[in-house]
């Protein structure tokens, strides 16, 4: 039986990882995975052509009214979005989201800037242009990033706003993360985000962040984690984790979601897809830190397992 | 009894004009298709969407100009960089090298042209981008720093670099054609222009240049054509910016990058629209484009029958 699913590229990796996995556990089931983008993973779902999508960020009341049927939001793994910069030295440097916000507004223009100064006692600061890099391209890492953006910043909100792609007030756009790091790490004085395995694979150095606690926090699989465990998640899970009140929670990560129909209309397949859907949030879970993403928290583990068990065949 | 090969020749007329009207029908069928696509797109915003400048996705306002004006600009430093580069190129492989150098020389400019765009494009980022920043583009900036097209702060992502790399793409198929073209230059012309006591120079000039003027012409448009729709290569090193600028040190964006960029992640309807228009937009540039070579392609045969005629 081949069981046919679309959508984000950011959790390919581990997906993939997991449909091999799976072919161990019930070798009478196949996947097939096009990582095609969160916006061609929610057409597809809509449209019926595939068994399941997976998106980086929730649909849009707008977009599950066009369903035929109810959608269920089943939150996978997390990642984080960190900030990463080309400095000489490379010092560690502590930002907020108010800085930050600033610095993409086109606000603060200058490495010397007092209100970099400020969270950043000590640290060799030089009169040079902050040259801001952002994503080109549509993406579910733009979508974390601004909605960290506009929880922590008012002025960005009304400006720039929440999307996977927005209107940017400043800055040079790379395309992908590896555009992005790629610019960054070319350009003397540049500041982009991408998702953190791209920051350790190409050894850059990315900033701590202050939290919703006033607490400056590494971006770690185990701050995501305790953002996940902190965030507000609602029943549909339909959440953003950005900003999240835990002490220990690292602000700029997001979730990912696989999108399935609850009425499945091929029963032998619904119940394929359960199953495997069982399997991914608990053992599945587990391979998740080995592929540099944050696993779930156990404690939403469960509410998502009670969730794809009210799934009908 | 009818003669058999009198069907055989209906056959072939039926089936090659078949197979010539599919590629009409593909054309208008790609128009087509643009057009519903964007039909949302069309009836929101109508003809503004060419004339403004905002592309903001959040708000749902969305405007073409600046990628029209980006494809155009960095088509055109392409080509005010590839057409002399390719021509000379194929002169000295017609007219000049030694025959050794010849063969090499020609699987080299070939081998150029079988480089993946992407692969080109992360040499961009990591290569030429850094180099333009650190030495040609500072010495342009303090020779010509006065003119408003090398002026502002040089980042290395810019038009320029942009239209760079889009010459180095459309440098083999410009070489490559004019080669051939010049290569079809009869060689009584060369030798009649010798007989009159021309030098190398004057033959060149005067036989074999301007007797292949029209077929130039012709690669210099498929260069534009290829220009006019690169994406990939492109969109790693031109910025990625919605703006109109004049330094050419600025970001820019054109209409293929933009596609490429957003239209996966794109969720809404009216967002897939207008990058659907964005589509039909460039079919339309590179439709127009088209038209006004064929234009002046014909001013260009018809002066050049008449100067002959006074002569």
């Amino acid at each position: 039986m081949m069981i046919n699913g679309a959508g984000a590229t950011f959790p390919y990796p581990i997906y993939s990882k997991w449909f091999d996995e799976y072919a161990k556990v019930d070798p009478s089931v196949r996947f097939n995975y096009q990582s095609i983008g969160s916006g061609g993973g929610q057409k597809q779902i809509l449209a019926q052509t595939v068994d399941f999508g997976a998106s980086d960020g929730p649909m849009s009341d707008d977009n599950l009214s066009k369903a035929p049927g109810k959608i269920l939001h089943i939150p996978t793994v997390a990642g984080a979005v960190v900030i990463t910069y080309n400095l000489d030295g490379n010092p560690a440097l502590k930002l907020d989201g108010d800085t930050i916000a600033n610095i993409f507004l086109g606000k603060i223009k200058n490495w010397n800037d007092p209100k970099i100064a400020a969270s950043n006692p000590g640290a060799k600061l030089p009169d040079k242009e902050i040259v801001v890099v952002h994503r080109s391209d549509g993406s579910g890492t733009t979508f974390i990033f601004t909605d960290y953006l506009s929880k922590t910043s008012g002025e960005w909100k009304e400006k720039a706003g929440n999307n996977t792609s927005v209107n940017w007030p400043t800055g040079i756009g790379g395309k992908g993360n590896e555009g992005v790091a790629g610019q960054v790490k070319q350009t003397p004085g540049a500041l982009g985000y991408v998702e953190l395995i791209y920051a350790t694979q190409n050894k850059m150095p990315y900033a701590e962040i202050k939290n919703a606690t006033g607490e400056f926090m590494k971006p770690t699989l185990e701050s995501i984690t305790a953002a996940l465990a902190t965030a507000d998640i609602p029943d549909d899970f339909r959440f953003s984790m950005t900003n999240a009140p835990g002490k220990d929670a690292y602000p700029i990560a997001g979730a990912t979601w696989l999108l399935v129909y609850q009425q499945q209309k091929d029963a032998a397949k619904g119940k394929k897809l359960v199953e495997f859907l069982k399997w991914s949030l608990t053992d599945g879970e587990k391979m998740a830190k080995d592929l540099q993403y944050a696993p779930l928290p156990e404690s939403v583990q469960q509410r998502v397992l009670t969730r794809i068990g009210e799934i009908k065949m | 009894m009818a003669p058999p090969s009198r069907f055989g020749d209906k056959a072939f007329q039926w089936l090659t004009l078949a197979m010539a009207l599919t590629v009409v029908v593909l054309v208008v069928l790609t128009g087509w298709q643009l057009w519903r696509g964007s039909s949302l797109a069309i009836q929101k915003f109508g003809l503004h969407f060419l004339v403004t400048s905002t592309w903001d996705p959040v708000a749902e306002q969305f405007g073409a100009l600046p990628f029209i004006y980006g494809t155009l600009v960095s088509s055109l430093i392409a080509l005010l960089i590839a057409v002399p580069l390719s021509i000379a190129t194929a002169v000295y492989l017609t007219e000049l090298a030694p025959l050794w150098i010849r063969q090499p020389l020609v699987s080299l400019i070939e081998m150029l042209a079988a480089i993946p765009s992407v692969i080109l494009g992360l040499w961009g980022i990591f290569v030429m981008v850094p180099w333009l920043r650190d030495y040609p583009f500072p010495s342009r900036k303090r020779l010509f720093g006065w003119t408003p097209f090398f002026s502002g702060p040089i980042y290395g992502t810019s038009m320029l670099a942009g239209g760079i790399i889009i010459a180095i793409m459309i440098l083999p198929i410009i070489t490559s054609v004019s080669r051939e073209i010049l290569r079809s230059v009869p060689d009584l012309q060369r030798e009649a222009a010798y007989a009159l006591g021309a030098t190398r120079w004057e033959v060149t000039r005067i036989a074999v240049l301007s007797y292949a003027r029209k077929g130039l012409f012709g690669a210099v448009i498929l260069g534009l054509g290829r220009a006019l729709g690169e994406t990939m290569a492109v969109t790693m090193v031109i910025g990625n910016t919605p703006q109109i600028a004049a330094s050419l040190f600025k970001p820019g964006y054109t209409l293929a990058s933009v596609i490429a960029n957003e239209f996966t992640e794109a969720t809404t309807d009216i967002y897939l629209g207008a990058l659907f228009e964005i589509g039909l937009v460039l079919f339309g540039v590179t439709i127009v484009v088209n038209l006004i070579a064929q234009v002046l392609l014909k001013t260009m045969t018809t002066s050049t029958s008449a100067t002959r005629a006074v002569q």
